[in-house]
């Protein structure tokens, strides 16, 4: 059965912003689908509202729409595009829930468009937990007694049936939120309560827990004709009561016979059959008690999902652009497997490697947050890493996870040995509780001697893990008993490195320099092999050039023996270079005539560095590959779509650390290497890879140390002619006591060499001073830290421009809706500006073309100015020069048009702007807004003030005419839900009030019913407006906290009062997210807001594709 | 202390690694499975008897040895190959470990070579012969005595495999290998007799067999036509066995003459030897099919099964005689998977329906076995 004739257009739903639970996976999904739906020739008509994804590119689909996604718009979508059909399969739960409103709202019957892949029938027999456990009886599987639940009362009734822990699960929520594990009574009726104002439906399933049972997943495809095959199974190291994508997880299962694996393949089937998931992917959880084999069925996603890109990455298997073809038609067997060419897609994967994948968490960000891990989704990203054993895997993950850790210890972060070497109690206790820094207290307990029975007694996890774990314990105590490495024989070298040791350990365990421990084992033969990830375990011959690196025993092989078919190679090689590498190592030796060039991608997502540099990282393959240069991308991020097998010419699935870039290059010999585009982890490696011989390319590495070395940067705006705020750079605490004196209050106090503002603070006196200045110290490990004077009351402005060493383009000006001060990552931004006056945009032009000349940058540049009236003028001051792809690249290209980080990756390898047909800045003819989403609803009772310290997981962007408009869609689309009626909750800081009287006459006049407590109502009756009068809370009821509750307030605006005192406003702003109540926190987003509101009234929102914006995108400027 | 063993094959290619199991010298074909689950039944199967077997999935003996997960009472391959030997076996019905279960029947095992650069060797250049040590360590030795290694061509090892005396079986499927219902249990006086020939059968066959409610006997491979006609069968099965179907003249005959008489089913050489029988040849693969996810196509519903196999010798769709009828095909390769015969009662698979290691979707060709009898 070929493809279906008789649909041509299809809708394809994106998943949104990136939050915890729903991250770039979801790009690399609708991505491929999009791909293969082309493919196919049908037209793609595809909606997301987060720009930062490859997916919205104007090229990726045929018709995008960036909007928000509600309903409401998609049906706009639908009527203007008229889709025949829509895939609701790809575009995570936001896809999914969206899918289901629009049938439930009947814009798909109205429309004539149908759901393909699954129906609405079959997603909420999957989704809805009573319909599932029915299904799930009736075929005979087990499952988790358990009762749905509408009322805290009905919970209770439950609770005595199930017994207590129980699990608390709300319906229809994605990423398990506000699931969680109850213990005690008290525990239970808080999390009842949470849950039932968390699921859209009301609904919380009260479950038996199956607390530290074996945790597994497959991932299961079928087709029309009811194939279904698995492609992965996955085993969770940590067992069940950690959400899945917070545990560590192994791929293939481990510790399953095949009796066992079976068993649950038959389950996976009769699941995926009863459920009826007609064609694609799902994604099946699973429990085993790990006495007695009892399996229970979890839940099941009728969906791609975090996990079956993790699944993709792991086997090679690309399950999204299967699961789309499969949605029009065609069957698992008529598909070629594009990794082996000969065979189809119909078969199961099979690996010869281990697959380890380390979640990545941000608690660092959110100090007050609950840091144990329940199962609740808390992490924001997250590192793969393939091995030719779990221990490699497991090591090689650690270091790739960037939080600096070298493997399993024994680096810079190891404690043991140290004075803060924890005790043995700690260990114990520590190890007991699951939490993202256990894994290092698993370490401590082995070196404490504590036996692999206690340990399992006390965490549940496999014996078959902790005892690999031992191995590694093992030898690396072997490795102590040595003086050095010229004290350690081959032998052990090797077993070393194939236990997955990195340089950087033995130079640690033997006090050496790690680039010594390099040469040396260089020098006996110890070198990276690398292997294909190729579906198949090499039965078959792999096209797609996938790699990850091992340590491999050396094979003998006598002379004279060539693989047939392969003679041509030794004319390239010699006979005993191809002997050495052609059947160990599988990478393509390098042909004379060929160029390639090496980018290095961003590793796990984490709060500042997401999305937007994968994105960077996609275009700049994309461009090599336009200009007929091998592109070679090396990343260790499985959500990606630069970890998509077909992204680049060449994919290495590693950890981004100076040791196994160089094995690659040391392999592939790159002409150049793009350290740009990934973010800060690749310019952390700048430095070391340069000093090792590697040709980085585009703004040299110097230059990029210039912008971030304070003196020289100041220097340099003396130079030109800048202005900076009064600055200084510490060491010492007591040269940051000098430096604030000279400096003054309020003063911004940051660590250098740092992504996404961590530990940056903004201190109004010495006392806050001296403790945010201790923490900086911590985070700068070694580096200074840096004190500003803080700009109060500036507009903060974003610059993107792209030079060739010559020529400089601005590509975009944002305008920071936010004062200076919000990181800004977290502020919301317009381009074009929306208030700067004309002779300050062309100041700030001018000031980033003098800088770009200055320094020489190659390629992308970010700059940061704050604009600052000073005695009836607005000064331009320089905060900071980035010589780099930032966050807003993608941004700045979905607004102008213009595809940047193509240009810059073009300019990096030589080419002039003017060659490429680029002569100035885009001047786009819409408003563009970014606004930043965050993770706050996870982190249950955390004041949600916006700082200095980046906070945010993802951005929206809002297109129109109007920047009322492209405003408002914004904050749709970042779920702040700007009411049309209803009761408005106001509470500024003095300095604030009679800016807010503006603002609450206009809100008046509107027909809001306006609210607030003495201070604020006193100012506003004064000024002739009528408000409600609160109590403050704790002055008793009626306060606001009732009002919210009661569900009757719609909209807070409430701006944290300077300094100190955040409590009962930070109780007020956390209860605002707990019950999705919209709130803002400064007053420049209440401006934005109010006019939004008012624009709101005046205009419906329309819809347009991104493709009539720019009819040209992509092609070269008239010069 | 860890003890050196190697591994050479015909090509002259010697891997150096660490011993397990038993002490010794092997040699035979080797051959890789790329099964990531199931290495006791890999080991129990009697069809790699002469093969020095190499596990594609690194990580091997991690859930241990049981008493339930044997195909035969002992394993018969030559040798045994993996990247990695688990040291802690964790399962909750693990009773052993792997080292020592290889240990107590003689096998000779390595561990800790370039498994991947092994199996890429394999499928250039096709299978290989080569021989597995402990005790030479000599590389010109080894290398000299994998070239000697008469190989599989020719050979009957199913000799070496039958059972000596007939037997009846009597026990039931594993309780995991059904999703749902109870395990089967034995079969009253007048149920349906089934005769399996044993060439090397894997019990998990006889298991099948007796859980869908039928008498089961178990005869030699070596059985006449008049041996198994005296027991008055309902039907006939044919059981996977080791190496090359041609030389095993007698089963072919055996079979010829049970052609028509009884409804027969064949399994992998079985199928091989029936196909033999009708008048079809065999030929050697390159290097084999062996693993649990071939995909097979049943030509008459076009539906695709997940397939376990194991076999180096395949049935030449060039030779089939008129009476055999091609009815499933490897998706892979497009050889012959299943054959029926047009006429008479008898049809036959290439791969394993009764899995173990592997998965479950051929299990219907059991049933189909059953409705043939009268």
């Amino acid at each position: 059965m070929p493809r279906r004739d008789d649909i041509h257009k299809i809708l394809l739903i994106g998943s949104g912003p990136i939050i915890i639970g729903q991250a770039c996976e979801f790009d690399y999904s609708g991505t491929q689908a999009c791909k293969a739906l082309r493919e196919e020739g049908y037209e793609v008509v595809l909606v997301n509202s987060n720009p930062a994804t490859i997916m919205t590119d104007p090229a990726t689909a045929d018709r995008t729409y960036i909007e928000p996604l509600t309903w409401e718009i998609v049906a706009k979508v639908i009527e203007k595009e008229r889709p025949d059909a829509l895939l609701p399969t790809l575009g995570g739960q936001t896809g999914l829930n969206l899918a289901m409103d629009l049938d439930r709202h009947g814009v798909l019957q109205k429309f004539g468009c149908e759901m393909i892949g699954a129906t609405a029938e079959v997603i909420a027999k999957a989704e809805e937990r009573d319909q599932f456990k029915a299904a799930m009886e009736k075929i005979g599987l087990g499952v988790c007694r358990g009762e749905t639940v509408h009322s805290l009362e009905e919970a209770r009734r439950a609770a005595e049936q199930i017994g207590l822990p129980c699990v608390v699960r709300p319906s229809f929520t994605l990423g398990g939120t506000g699931s969680s594990i109850a213990y005690n009574l008290q525990d239970f009726n808080e999390k009842v309560a949470r849950g039932l104002s968390e699921s859209p439906v009301h609904e919380v399933l009260i479950e038996e827990s199956v607390l530290g049972w074996k945790e597994y997943e497959m991932e299961v495809m079928r087709d029309k004709d009811d194939n279904v095959v698995i492609i992965c199974s996955i085993e969770n190291f940590d067992p069940m009561g950690v959400h899945t994508g917070d545990s560590i997880t192994v791929a293939p299962a481990q510790t399953l016979t095949d009796k066992e694996y079976q068993y649950m393949r038959d389950a996976s089937l009769a699941v995926i059959r009863e459920i009826g998931v007609e064609t694609g992917g799902s994604n099946i959880q699973f429990a085993i008690h790990p006495d007695d084999g009892r399996m229970v069925v979890i839940e099941m996603n009728p969906r791609v999902s975090r996990s079956s890109a993790l699944a993709s990455k792991a086997t090679g298997f690309p399950i999204a652009k299967i699961a789309a073809k499969l949605a029009v038609g065609y069957r698992l067997h008529e598909l070629p497997n594009d990794i082996t060419r000969e065979t189809r897609a119909c078969f199961e994967p099979t690996i010869d490697y281990v697959v380890t994948k380390i979640p990545r968490f941000a608690f660092e960000k959110f100090p007050e947050a609950n840091a144990e891990l329940t199962t609740q989704m808390k992490s924001v990203g997250e590192t793969m890493a393939i091995g030719r054993t779990f221990k490699e895997s497991f090591q090689k993950a650690l270091r790739g996870l960037e939080v600096g850790s070298f493997g399993f210890g024994c680096d810079g972060k190891d404690l043991w040995g140290t004075p803060e070497q924890p005790s043995l109690d700690e260990v114990r206790t520590k190890v007991a509780r699951p939490g993202d820094q256990r894994i290092w207290y698993l370490r401590y307990a082995l070196k404490y001697g504590m036996s692999i029975e206690e340990i399992y007694e006390r965490t549940g996890i496999d014996p078959w893990f902790l005892d690999n774990l031992a191995e590694i314990v093992e030898l690396e105590e072997e490795l102590r008993a040595k003086k050095g490495i010229a004290d350690t024989d081959d032998r052990l070298l090797r077993k070393a490195k194939q236990f997955g040791f990195s340089d950087r350990q033995l130079a640690t365990i033997w006090s050496e320099a790690e680039m010594d421990i390099r040469e040396e084992r260089k020098r006996r033969g110890i070198v990276a092999t690398f292997k294909a990830v190729d579906t198949c375990a090499a039965e078959f011959e792999a096209y797609t050039p996938y790699y990850y690196s091992t340590y491999e025993d050396p094979v003998e092989t006598e002379a004279s023996k060539v693989p047939p078919g392969q003679e041509d190679l030794t004319v390239l090689l010699g006979e005993d270079e191809l002997r050495a590498v052609y059947l160990e190592d599988e990478v393509p030796p390098k042909k004379p005539d060929q160029k390639r060039v090496m980018i290095l991608g961003g590793g796990p997502n984490r709060i500042g560095q997401g999305i937007e540099f994968d994105y960077c990282c996609c275009h700049a393959s994309f461009a090599l590959r336009e200009l007929g240069i091998q592109s070679i991308m090396v990343n260790s991020n499985p959500e990606t779509v630069s970890t998509d097998y077909d992204t680049s010419d060449l994919l290495f699935f590693e950890p981004l650390t100076t040791e196994d870039v160089l094995n690659i290059c040391d392999r592939v010999q790159p002409d150049g290497v793009i350290v740009q585009f990934g973010g800060q982890t690749p310019l952390n490696l700048a430095r070391a890879l340069s000093n090792a011989g590697v040709p980085i390319i585009g703004t040299s590495v110097d230059t990029i140390e210039d912008a971030e070395d304070r003196e020289k940067f100041k220097n340099l705006l003396e130079r030109l002619g800048l202005r900076q705020p009064a600055n200084g750079i510490a060491r010492t605490m007591a040269q940051a006591r000098a430096e604030v004196a000279k400096v003054g209050f309020p003063a911004l106090v940051r660590p250098s060499f740092v992504l996404g503002g961590r530990a940056m603070e903004i201190c109004y006196d010495s006392a806050q001073f001296e403790r945010f200045v201790t923490e900086a110290f911590i985070v700068a490990q070694g580096q200074p830290v840096l004190i500003d004077r803080f700009l109060e009351d500036a507009t903060e402005v974003d610059v993107d421009a792209i030079a060739d060493g010559e020529k400089v383009i601005v590509a975009g000006i944002m305008e920071h809706i936010e004062e200076a001060g919000v990181h800004s990552g977290d502020s919301a931004c317009a381009i074009p500006p929306y208030s700067l006056p004309g002779p300050v945009r062309d100041e700030i032009r001018e000031a980033t073309a003098a800088m770009a000349r200055e320094l020489k940058v190659v390629g992308l540049m970010n700059v940061q100015f704050a604009v600052k009236e000073e005695n009836g003028r607005p000064n331009v001051y320089v905060i900071e020069v980035n010589p780099r792809a930032s966050r807003t690249v993608p941004f700045v290209s979905k607004a102008t048009g213009m595809p940047v980080a193509k240009l810059a990756a073009k300019v990096m390898t030589g080419k002039k702007l003017s060659e490429l047909g680029y002569y100035r800045e885009p001047i786009p003819a819409h408003v563009s807004v970014k606004e930043a989403v965050f993770p706050f609803a996870k982190f249950a009772g955390i004041d949600i003030v916006l700082g200095p310290e980046m906070k945010s997981t993802g951005e929206v962007m809002g297109i129109s005419e109007r920047f009322s408009i492209a405003f408002a869609k914004s904050q749709l689309s970042a779920g702040t839900l700007l009411p049309r009626e209803g009761k408005i909750f106001l509470s500024v800081a003095d300095a604030a009030k009679d800016h807010l009287v503006g603002l609450a006459r206009r809100l008046e006049k509107m027909g809001y019913e306006l609210l607030a407590t003495r201070g604020t109502a006193a100012r506003l009756e004064e000024a002739g407006i009528q408000v409600k009068r609160l109590k403050k809370l704790q002055e008793g009821h009626p306060n606001v906290l009732d009002y919210m509750f009661n569900g009757e307030l719609k909209l807070v605006m409430n701006t944290p009062s300077g300094k100190g005192a955040r409590t009962d406003e930070g109780q007020i702003r956390a209860a605002a997210i707990a019950n999705g109540v919209a709130c803002l926190t400064t007053i420049q987003a209440a401006d934005a807001a109010v006019i939004a509101m008012e624009a709101m009234r005046e205009e419906e929102m329309e819809v347009e594709a991104i493709q009539d914006r720019f009819p040209h995108y992509g092609a070269p400027q008239k010069p | 202390m860890s003890r050196t063993a190697k591994l050479a094959l015909e090509d002259g290619t010697v891997f150096t690694g660490e011993a397990f199991g038993a002490d010794g010298e092997v040699d035979g074909e080797v051959c890789f499975n790329t099964s990531m689950t199931g290495y006791q039944e890999i080991l129990t199967d009697p069809s790699y008897r002469g093969q020095i077997v190499a596990m594609t999935y690194p990580e091997i003996g991690n859930y241990g040895v049981n008493d339930e997960d044997v195909e035969n009472e002992k394993p018969h391959l030559a040798g045994f190959i993996v990247k990695e030997r688990s040291r802690r076996s964790s399962n909750f019905r693990s009773n052993g470990r792997l080292d020592d279960f290889l240990s107590r029947y003689g096998i000779v095992g390595i561990e800790g070579i370039d498994t991947r650069a092994l199996v890429r060797r394999l499928r250039i250049q096709g299978a290989m012969n080569g021989v597995l040590s402990t005790t030479d360590l000599d590389n010109a030795s080894l290398i000299a005595k994998a070239k000697a290694s008469p190989g599989l061509v020719g050979r009957d090892l199913v000799r070496e495999v039958v059972p000596e005396i007939a037997t009846a079986w009597e026990k039931p499927l594993n309780r995991l290998s059904k999703l749902h219902g109870a395990p089967g249990v034995a079969a009253g006086s007048d149920a349906p007799h089934v005769v399996a020939l044993d060439y090397g059968m894997k019990w998990n066959i006889a298991r099948h067999l007796f859980d869908m409610g039928c008498r089961v006997t178990i005869l030699p491979g070596t059985a006449t036509a008049d041996d198994v006609l005296a027991l008055k069968p309902d039907g006939v099965f044919l059981s996977n066995g080791p190496g090359d179907p041609e030389p095993i003249v007698y089963a072919q005959e055996t079979i010829r003459t049970l052609l028509g008489k009884k409804p027969i089913f064949g399994i992998c050489l079985g199928h091989q030897l029936l196909c033999l029988a009708a008048g079809a040849k065999t030929f050697k693969l390159k290097f084999g099919h062996r693993g649990a996810n071939q995909p097979v196509q049943n030509l008459a519903s076009t539906r695709v099964e997940i397939t376990s196999q194991n076999h180096g010798f395949a049935v030449d769709g060039d030779t089939l005689p008129d009476d055999l009828e091609v009815t499933h095909i490897n998706l892979n390769d497009n050889t012959i998977e299943g054959v029926r015969h047009k006429r008479l009662p008898a049809f036959s698979v290439q791969y394993h329906p009764e899995a173990s290691a592997g998965p479950h979707d051929s299990n219907y060709l059991f049933g189909q076995f059953k409705a043939m009898f009268a």
